[in-house]
């Protein structure tokens, strides 16, 4: 005789198993927030989220990461997202599935995986040095566009090829020319995950350290072009952390990146549900 | 015989397609008049649906390879812009597909992809495709909500609308009633009689009991052959060849 077990129990313990493992998850997501909450929340107060860093970090606010960081990520964000979203678009629409499509799209894949310190070793080469712009805001933004735009390009090829062809066929044969389809129709319904991918890129570029040490610099004074060397808060807390400055306002710092980044997500969600509404 | 002349609105001459290495359709001669619903039928894999793709040069996005002409008024398809072609030729799918966005905007997509509208120019053609399409009443309080709230009938009458909306000058459908409960398919079949002075039809369908409805003339296709083409009545009372009256009768297909 076999031993079996009862469907109903089977369905119960997969439940559990899958419920588990979800826990788990979730609960480590939270424990890492909590502490770092718990040990940088004490810190948080108008004055440290205002005020100029003061004695290498040890008093005063973090005001002018906070804006390095800012710019940083938007100069990136600027330049990744219509440089990935256009690759995507030739990728998706302009070639036939072919060698090159799918050698650029291996390349791109390849190129999300490498790790961050040698796009800073890049950037610091050639944007630093190569083209001269110094450490700075210019040079960060550039080095962390390219690193995110792998990101950027994979999900908005993703989101393209996931409207059904359908559409496409309808708009064509409503008189619709490619770049009036691709425009009016197949970017719309693409959006929600093409802003997907942005979002993951901003996530990756916010909280980046070894690829913005090299080439945004780590200067504490406020910047004053996109020229000037910022310290991002990332790298600001690190070297807080590292060089044993003040762990307190390290904690601060990291309590202020997560806050930053789940109200990235927060509002980029929002936007995105409130488009969804109106077009669907 | 009839003393009118009968126009032919579009010809088919020696036309053949294929794509890759399957052939879709085998040298087909087909004259469509105006103002007429000819009814396509036959087996899955027939070429009908082909047909219809061929006309709006839409295969061409499958990289099918013709030979042949087809003329629309005497001009052929391929010296028109593929563009004005579609817009002359409009097609309807089998499944209701609407584009993301509001009635209004689903219908008025086409039109305003040619030139700049103004908004009465706009509101008189949504009234006018809707009216056309036999919806009017059911969504005219509803133009600007989501065209995917409306049901699966609706849908469909929005797409003929969508259609209508570019005063095309025939009307291509591809099984339109293929996943429509009775009533809407009576609907759909009401809206193509009461346009068939301003259009020409041109109706694929799996239905043979449709074709037998709505259509003047039938034609019969199988495996890429056009078998059969006559007047509706001839075809489903005594067709000249057996393949038609077996497909007709049921005992293939």
């Amino acid at each position: 005789m076999t031993f079996r077990i009862d469907p109903r129990t089977s369905q119960i313990i997969a439940y559990t198993i899958l419920l588990t493992l979800t826990l788990i998850t979730v609960s480590i997501l939270i424990f890492i927030i909590a502490f770092v909450f718990k040990n940088g929340l004490g810190e948080l107060n108008l004055e440290f989220l205002t005020q100029k860093t003061k004695e290498m970090g040890k008093e005063g606010g973090i005001l002018p990461s906070i804006i390095g960081t800012f710019l940083v990520t938007l100069l990136s964000i600027v330049i990744a997202t219509p440089l990935g979203v256009g690759s995507a678009i030739y990728l998706t629409e302009y070639t036939k599935g072919g060698l090159i499509r799918r050698l650029i799209s291996f390349g791109a894949d390849c190129l999300a995986g490498v790790p961050s310190i040698i796009f800073g070793l890049f950037g610091f080469i050639f944007f630093v040095i190569k083209l001269n712009l110094g450490w700075g805001i210019i040079a960060g933004g550039l080095t962390l566009s390219v690193m995110i735009l792998p990101t950027i390009i994979r999900t908005s090829e993703e989101a393209i090829k996931a409207v059904p062809i359908a559409y496409r066929e309808i708009s064509y044969s409503l008189g619709g020319g490619k770049l009036d389809t691709i425009q009016k129709v197949v970017l719309p319904t693409a959006l929600p995950g093409i802003i997907t991918g942005v979002i993951l890129g901003i996530g990756r570029a916010v909280g980046e350290t070894a690829a913005v040490i090299f080439t945004a610099g780590s200067s504490l004074s406020m910047p004053t072009s996109i020229f000037s060397s910022t310290r991002t808060l990332a790298v600001h807390f690190y070297i807080l952390a590292r060089e044993g400055i003040s762990m307190n306002k390290a904690y601060g710092t990291a309590a202020v990146l997560i806050i930053l980044i789940l109200l990235i997500n927060f509002i980029a969600y929002r936007l995105m549900h409130r488009f969804i509404a109106r077009y669907y | 015989m009839c003393a009118i002349r009968t126009m032919i609105k579009i010809s088919i001459k020696n036309y053949s397609l294929s794509f890759k290495n399957i052939q879709a359709l085998k040298n087909i001669n087909l004259d469509i008049n105006t103002n007429e619903i000819l009814g396509i039928i036959g087996p899955a894999k027939s070429g009908k649906s082909s047909l219809l793709r061929a006309i709006n040069r839409l295969c061409e996005l499958d990289n099918a390879i013709k030979d042949g002409d087809i003329l629309l008024d005497d001009t052929s398809i391929y010296s028109l812009s593929v563009n004005e072609l579609r817009r002359r030729i409009g097609l309807i799918f089998a499944m209701p597909i609407v584009l993301p966005g509001s009635v209004y905007k689903n219908i008025t997509y086409g039109s305003k992809l040619q030139r700049k509208f103004k908004k009465n120019e706009l509101d008189e053609l949504v009234y006018f495709a809707l009216n056309a399409a036999n919806l009017w009443d059911e969504v005219k309080d509803r133009l600007r909500d989501s065209a995917s709230l409306l049901s699966g009938g609706q849908q469909q009458r929005l797409c003929i609308a969508r259609t209508l909306a570019l005063k095309p000058e025939v009307i291509m459908m591809d099984e339109p009633c293929s996943g429509l409960d009775p009533i809407s398919t009576a609907k759909i079949e009401q809206t193509m009689l009461s346009l068939k002075d301003r259009y020409t039809f041109i109706l694929v369908t799996n239905n043979t009991k449709q074709a037998a409805r709505v259509s003047t003339r039938v034609a019969f296709f199988l495996s890429g052959e056009l078998i059969e083409f006559d007047k509706t009545e001839k075809i489903f009372t005594s067709p000249a060849d057996k393949r038609t009256n077996d497909y007709i009768s049921g005992r293939f297909g």
